[in-house]
């Protein structure tokens, strides 16, 4: 029972067949058994938690709880929480507690949810394998000699071990999606400006997104009700009325719920460089669309071959910009000895960061600088819009985009970390979402020859959040791989 | 595209990050395949495109020039490395 979606968890606690506080006790002491294995979380609190499962407990009494009150979960630590230390796996954050919560972490307390801890992820969230931790690297639940993805590995470790039913990330090139397809659970990047960016600690701005992680399609419904709304503290945020994402789930499905979908298959998603077992699992969930109503048709997304370096330029240079703040004056780490205030932020710096945000700050650094600009910064936001049109001509045909994730099941720990531009094509598949602003979501679909589950991504239009949700329900209640748990976890359950 | 050690530095001076030597000879080797990477979008003629800033056509918000802000700079400045009378320590700039 402990372990079940959000959706089951949630009925038991309105008619009193569990509390929110047994809920949270029961999962804490999950958490202390396998937390260990996975070093998903960089920080945790059970008094604080059961406080405020007292709390949602008598919300629930009372009779005005939301459909989230005393349901746990966890934060990405990139996530501003104020009282807790927020550290984005950095050293240069090792000690700093938030002053203020994000505005998503502030709605979804305000829902009544449980936190209980902060998740780890790849520094300032750059990275696909959760290695580049300054506190070491998340282990996937599934096999623990194996990534988890990333950057937000931690919040698909804890939701895959079912340490919690729902965690919290930001997608800023795949960062939700990614780590999502390679754990074995559903992520959600909305469409940019749904979520609030308010107390994300900036990676890329025009890129970075919030979004859920959960077991199911449905249970990401429920979190995005909660998660999205106008911020008027974010300039970027979309006034737009309020919308539940999670209302064409409830329509009457009968045979074929998906009849009228029409589903994108771009042939280059297709192509060379996807695993044979990713290939088929993908292959195999599109019979099950089929067979659930919806029809298929070929397009084509012209340049998409361009998003990974478009992404490298924009993003690299948008966070040298952002991480110009940590400067060791206003808050985090700052040198022991220096000479001059230029040697103090220049040691500060390179102490403070580690080399995957250096390397993206250089690249940044060289191609804002003088004489450069034109050449990367320009070209890369020209071939932006070149891609975002070649998606805007593929919805002229078809209502959602459907392929891989990922090219791979996750990898090895230390695979990829010495060859850089390896780990960034394990984005292919998923940047231009981020570049075109548009929403989508990984859901589980199968299991490669190692026994790694395998994600499939359904992208849609701008704003379309509810139609992609639809499809990826009506596929898990057709069939059952979101349900899947990783043996070794199941084994510690029964011990 | 092979950049030199001398523009490694120089670049690592604009981000206020220092590198060793040492440490130049890996970042150079990265950075080169990355911008082999980067590269390959040159091969696309982008004459007369508009550069896209944002996912969204979206004019940028104005507020009313209010006040919205409280005084925080006590709960602000606890977090800073180095703080006295209210005022961030750094080391001597001027003589």
């Amino acid at each position: 029972m402990f372990t079940a979606p959000i959706a089951e968890l949630a009925p038991a606690l309105a008619s009193k067949r569990l509390s929110s506080v047994e809920l949270t006790t029961a999962l804490f002491d999950r958490i202390d058994a396998l937390n260990p294995r996975l070093n998903a979380f960089l920080a945790r609190d059970r008094k604080r938690a059961l406080g405020a499962a007292r709390a949602a407990d008598a919300r629930l009494a009372a009779g005005n709880a939301s459909p989230l009150t005393g349901i746990p979960i966890a934060h990405k630590d990139v996530l501003m929480t104020a009282g807790w230390k927020t550290t984005c796996g950095s050293r240069m954050l090792e000690n700093f507690v938030a002053p203020y919560s994000a505005f998503v972490v502030e709605r979804l307390a305000d829902a009544g949810m449980v936190l209980v801890g902060k998740t780890n992820m790849d520094e300032f969230a750059m990275g696909s394998s959760s290695e580049t931790s300054y506190f070491g690297p998340v282990k996937n639940p599934w096999n623990v000699d194996y990534v988890p993805g990333g950057s937000s590995g931690g919040s698909s470790a804890v939701v895959a071990a079912r340490l919690v039913p729902a965690a919290t990330g930001t997608d800023t090139g795949g960062s939700i999606r990614q780590p999502a397809a390679l754990s074995g659970v559903c992520g959600l990047k909305p469409t940019y400006g749904v979520c609030s960016r308010y107390g994300l600690i900036a990676f890329a701005s025009s890129l970075d997104t919030p979004g859920p992680f959960a077991q199911t399609a449905e249970d990401c419904a429920l979190l995005l009700n909660a998660m999205a709304g106008h911020d008027p503290r974010d300039s970027t945020s979309v006034d737009r009325p309020r919308e539940d994402y999670a209302r064409l789930l409830r329509a009457p499905g009968g045979a074929k719920p998906l009849a009228g979908v029409r589903i994108g298959l771009p042939k280059e998603y297709f192509g060379e460089g996807v695993d044979t077992d990713v290939a088929a699992a993908v292959d195999a969930a599109l019979g099950e669309f089929r067979k659930l109503g919806a029809t298929t048709v070929e397009v084509t997304l012209p340049n998409l071959d361009l998003s990974v370096p478009v992404y490298y330029v924009i993003a690299s240079a948008e966070a040298s910009s952002n991480l110009a703040r940590f400067d060791g004056v206003r808050y985090g780490h700052r040198a022991a000895k220096y000479d001059d205030l230029t040697d103090m932020y220049k040691k500060t710096r390179a102490e403070g960061f580690g080399a995957e945000v250096k390397r993206r700050i250089l690249i940044g650094t060289y191609v804002l600088s003088h004489g450069y600009y034109d050449a990367y910064y320009l070209k890369a936001q020209q071939v932006r819009r070149l891609i975002a049109e070649g998606f805007q001509h593929a919805y002229q045909q078809c209502d959602l985009i459907l392929g891989p994730t990922a090219p791979t099941a996750a990898f090895k720990l230390g695979a990829k970390t010495s060859d850089p531009v390896q780990m960034y094509l394990n984005d292919i598949f998923t940047v231009a979402g981020n570049l075109t602003g548009a929403p989508a979501i990984s859901i589980p679909c199968g299991f490669d020859r190692n026994g790694l589950p395998i994600g499939l991504q359904l992208q849609g239009n701008h704003f379309r959040e509810s139609v992609i949700l639809n499809a990826a329900h009506r596929y898990q209640q057709a069939t059952d791989w979101q349900r899947r748990e990783p043996a070794d976890i199941a084994l510690e359950t029964a011990r | 595209m092979a950049l030199s050690s001398a523009e490694i530095q120089r670049i690592a001076h604009l981000a206020r990050i220092e590198i060793t030597p040492a440490e130049a000879v890996d970042v150079r080797a990265k950075l080169d395949s990355i911008f082999d990477l980067i590269g390959r979008m040159r091969a696309v003629d982008t004459a007369g495109i508009v550069p896209m800033s944002h996912a969204q056509d979206v004019t940028l918000p104005l507020r009313e020039d209010i006040v919205t802000e409280t005084d925080r700079r006590e709960l602000y400045q606890s977090v800073s490395p180095a703080v006295q009378n209210g005022l961030y320590l750094v080391p001597k700039v001027i003589e």
